[in-house]
C-alpha cells in the first residue's frame, strides 16, 4: 500500500469531499495563505477558491459562528482551529451554538459542521497554552461527536465521515502524527464515526490507548513480554464500548492511556461505563494513566514528568500483567 | 399598507400583554422577556422582507417572530412547550425557530446570535442568490466580542447583513450610561467603514425608511449595513424579576407620543381612525384568542417521539 502522511491524507480528504460537494468549504486563519501554517490546506485555494476557502481574521467566535449560521441555511463547513488552545475563545458559539441549534429548533435546522482542532498534542515543548487535549470539554458538551484520529488512514477516512456527517463533529488532530508516513488506501473509503479498532490483539491485558497515545503504548510493548490487547477508540464520544468491553471478558484487566489530564477526562468516562455495565469482567481496579493535574510547563523534563512517557506504560503494564486475583 | 403594519404592531403589543396575564397567572413557566415598546422596530424591518431573508432573533425575541412570520399559534404553543410550537416544544420563549419562514431562531446568549447571522449572509453570497440577513441585538450585546468580530469580517467579506442595534436602554437592569462607552452605535459601524443610520425606533415611519434604505445597500452588494434604533424598554427586563427604574424616566417613554402605535396612529389619523383602530383591535383580540385555544388544545410533545428523534440514551 502507497504511504503518505496523516496531514496529506486529510488533504486528499478535503479534496475529495469538495470536489464531490460543491456545499462543502474550509474556513479558518490562514487557510487560503500557503496551504495554511501546518500545510493542512495544500492546493485547496487553487483549486476551489476564494468562496470555499475562507481565510479570516483571528476572530474565532465570529467564524465558528459564520460556519454554523451557513450550515443552517444548507452548507457544510469544515472550520479550523488553527491550534485546538485556541478554541477557550470561541466556546459559546461551540457549546451553546452549534451543539444546541439542532434540539432547539425541534429538529427543523442541521448544523453538519466538522470542527478541526489542528495542532492538538504535547511533547514538542510548546507550554502550557499550546500543550492541551480537550477532548473531554466537548464529550461532556451533549450535542457533538468527538473524534481523535491517530494513524494517516484514519484521518482520512475519519474527516471525510465527519463531513458527511448531519452532526457537529470535533476533529481532534495530533501534531506529532502530521508529517509521518504511514499506509493509505488509495481511493474512497470511510472510517465510521463511534468504530474503534482492535490494533493488537491480546490475552493478558486490555489497553485502551486515546490519539498519540496509541503510538506509545505500541512502544511500550517493545519493552514488555505481557500479552496486551491494544483498542484505539478513535472516536471518544460515543464510545465504542462494546469493542472494550468484549475485551476485557477476555483479559479482565483494564488500563487507560491518554495525554489529558486523567481528573474528569475520557479514560475516566471509560471506566465509569465499565463498572457501570462490565464490572463482573474486572479481575482488578481499572487504572487510566493520564496526564497530571497541572498545566503543561515548558522546559523538556518538566514537561515529560506532567504526560504518561513509554517507560511508564511498559511498568504498567508489566504490573498488571502479573497482578493475580 | 398603513392598517396593515399597525396591525402587526398591534399584534405583537396585545400577544404580549395577554402571555404576561398568563405568565402571571401560572398557565405556563419559563423565562419571558416582552418586546412592549419596541414594536415598531421589527415591524419595519420585517416590513423589507421576503420568506427568504433571515431574521436572527435575541432572548426577547417574540416581537420579531410574529412580525417575520405572523404566526401567532406556533408562538404560544410554543410558550406551552407544545407539540404544535414553532420549535415543537423543544426552545420555548428563547428558542423560537421557523426556518421555512427565514426565521433562524431567538437566542438565549446576548451576543450570540450575530455570528450566525453572518453565516447565513455568507451563505447567500455563496449560493450567488441575492438574499440578505437580518440580526437583532441590544446595545448590551453591542458590548460582547462577537459583535465586534462579526462586523469586521461582515466589512471584510462584504457580506449582505443588516445588523440592527434595539438601543433599548437597559442591558438586564444596567442602564446604557453605566454599560456602554458612546451610547451612539454607529459609531462602532463607523470603526468598521460600515454604512449606517441611527433612528428613532418607535417612529414606524422612520424605521421603514431606515429598513428600505438598508436593505437596497446590502442586496445590491455594497456589504454590511448598522442600524442604531433608540427605543426603551417599557417592561422590566424579565417577566418574573421587578426592576427599578426612575419613575419620571418610565413616565417619559410611557407618554402617547412616545409609544409606537400611538405615535404612528397620529401620523395617520385618517386611514387609523378611532372606528378602524377599534376593528383591528377586536380582529387582533380573535386572532389572539384563537391562538391561545389553539395551544390550550394541543398536545404535550412525546417522550417516545423525542426519544427516537434524537437518539436519546
Amino acid at each position: 500500500m502507497r504511504k503518505i502522511t496523516y496531514i496529506d491524507a486529510m488533504n486528499e480528504a478535503l479534496h475529495e469531499e469538495m470536489q464531490r460537494d460543491e456545499n462543502v468549504f474550509v474556513i479558518g486563519e490562514d487557510v487560503d495563505i500557503d496551504g495554511g501554517v501546518w500545510n493542512e490546506c495544500y492546493k485547496l485555494m487553487e483549486t476551489f477558491g476564494k468562496q470555499r476557502v475562507v481565510g479570516t481574521p483571528i476572530s474565532e467566535s465570529a467564524f465558528s459562528g459564520l460556519a454554523a449560521g451557513a450550515a443552517m441555511c444548507g452548507l457544510r463547513p469544515v472550520l479550523e482551529f488553527m491550534y485546538m488552545d485556541f478554541v477557550g475563545v470561541a466556546m459559546d458559539q461551540l457549546c451553546n451554538q452549534i451543539a444546541k441549534l439542532h434540539i432547539m429548533s425541534g429538529g427543523q435546522v442541521k448544523i453538519p459542521v466538522t470542527i478541526r482542532m489542528c495542532g492538538t498534542g504535547t511533547g514538542s515543548r510548546e507550554a502550557a497554552q499550546h500543550s492541551q487535549s480537550l477532548e473531554a470539554w466537548f464529550a461532556h458538551i451533549p450535542g457533538f461527536k468527538v473524534v481523535m484520529p491517530a494513524t494517516a488512514k484514519d484521518s482520512k477516512g475519519l474527516l471525510k465521515a465527519a463531513i458527511r456527517d448531519d452532526s457537529p463533529v470535533i476533529f481532534i488532530e495530533n501534531r506529532n502524527l502530521y508529517y509521518e508516513k504511514e499506509p493509505v488506501p488509495e481511493g474512497e473509503f470511510i472510517v465510521p464515526i463511534g468504530q474503534g479498532e482492535i490494533v493488537r490483539e491480546g490475552t493478558d491485558v486490555t489497553v485502551v490507548a486515546v490519539a498519540y497515545s496509541r503510538h506509545k503504548v505500541l512502544k511500550a510493548l517493545e519493552m514488555t513480554e505481557a500479552s496486551v490487547e491494544l483498542i484505539d477508540p478513535r472516536t471518544v464520544d460515543p464510545l465504542d464500548m462494546p469493542l472494550i468491553l468484549d475485551s476485557l471478558a477476555k483479559t479482565g484487566k483494564l488500563l487507560v492511556v491518554q495525554e489529558a489530564t486523567s481528573e474528569c477526562g475520557i479514560g475516566a468516562e471509560i471506566v465509569r461505563q465499565v463498572v457501570e455495565k462490565g464490572f463482573d469482567y474486572l479481575d482488578c481496579p481499572p487504572v487510566v494513566l493520564g496526564g497530571k493535574n497541572i498545566p503543561t510547563p515548558f522546559s523538556a523534563p518538566l514537561e515529560d514528568h506532567v504526560l504518561p512517557q513509554v517507560e511508564d506504560i511498559a511498568e504498567k503494564i508489566t504490573a498488571f500483567a502479573k497482578y493475580q486475583i | 399598507m398603513i392598517k396593515k403594519y399597525y396591525k402587526r404592531m398591534l399584534t405583537i403589543r396585545y400577544f404580549e400583554e395577554r402571555i404576561k396575564q398568563m405568565y402571571r397567572g401560572g398557565e405556563f413557566f419559563g423565562a419571558i422577556h416582552l418586546y412592549i415598546g419596541q414594536e415598531a422596530i421589527a415591524v419595519g424591518l420585517c416590513s423589507q422582507l421576503s420568506d427568504n431573508d433571515y431574521v436572527f432573533s435575541t432572548h426577547r425575541g417574540h416581537g420579531h417572530y410574529l412580525a417575520k412570520t405572523h404566526d401567532t399559534k406556533g408562538a404560544i404553543a410554543e410558550l406551552f412547550g407544545k407539540e404544535t410550537g414553532c420549535s415543537h416544544g423543544y426552545g420555548g420563549s428563547m428558542h423560537m425557530f421557523n426556518p421555512l419562514k427565514g426565521f433562524m431562531g431567538g437566542n438565549g446568549i446576548v451576543g450570540g446570535g450575530i455570528p450566525l447571522a453572518l453565516g447565513a449572509a455568507f451563505s447567500a453570497q455563496y449560493r450567488g442568490t441575492n438574499e440578505v440577513s437580518v440580526v437583532f441585538f441590544g446595545e448590551g450585546a453591542s458590548n460582547q466580542g462577537t459583535f465586534h468580530e462579526s462586523l469586521n469580517l461582515a466589512a471584510l467579506k462584504k457580506l449582505p447583513l443588516i445588523a440592527v442595534c434595539e438601543n433599548n436602554r437597559y442591558a438586564a437592569t444596567t442602564p446604557v450610561a453605566l454599560s456602554t462607552s458612546d451610547e451612539d452605535i454607529t459609531k462602532r459601524a463607523d470603526a468598521y467603514g460600515i454604512k449606517s443610520l441611527s433612528v428613532n425606533g418607535n417612529d414606524l415611519t422612520e424605521v421603514i425608511a431606515a429598513a428600505k434604505k438598508a436593505v437596497k445597500h446590502v442586496r445590491s452588494g455594497n456589504g454590511p449595513f448598522l442600524l442604531d434604533c433608540k427605543t426603551y424598554r417599557v417592561e422590566p427586563h424579565c417577566g418574573i424579576i421587578a426592576d427599578k427604574r426612575p419613575e419620571d424616566e418610565l413616565a417619559q417613554w410611557q407618554k402617547p407620543e412616545n409609544d409606537p402605535l400611538n405615535c404612528y396612529q397620529a401620523q395617520h389619523p385618517k386611514e387609523l381612525n378611532s372606528a378602524t383602530v377599534a376593528a383591528l383591535e377586536t380582529d387582533v383580540k380573535y386572532e389572539i384568542e384563537e391562538a391561545v385555544e389553539f395551544a390550550r388544545a394541543s398536545s404535550f410533545p412525546k417522550v417516545e417521539n423525542f426519544i427516537k428523534e434524537f437518539a436519546v440514551q
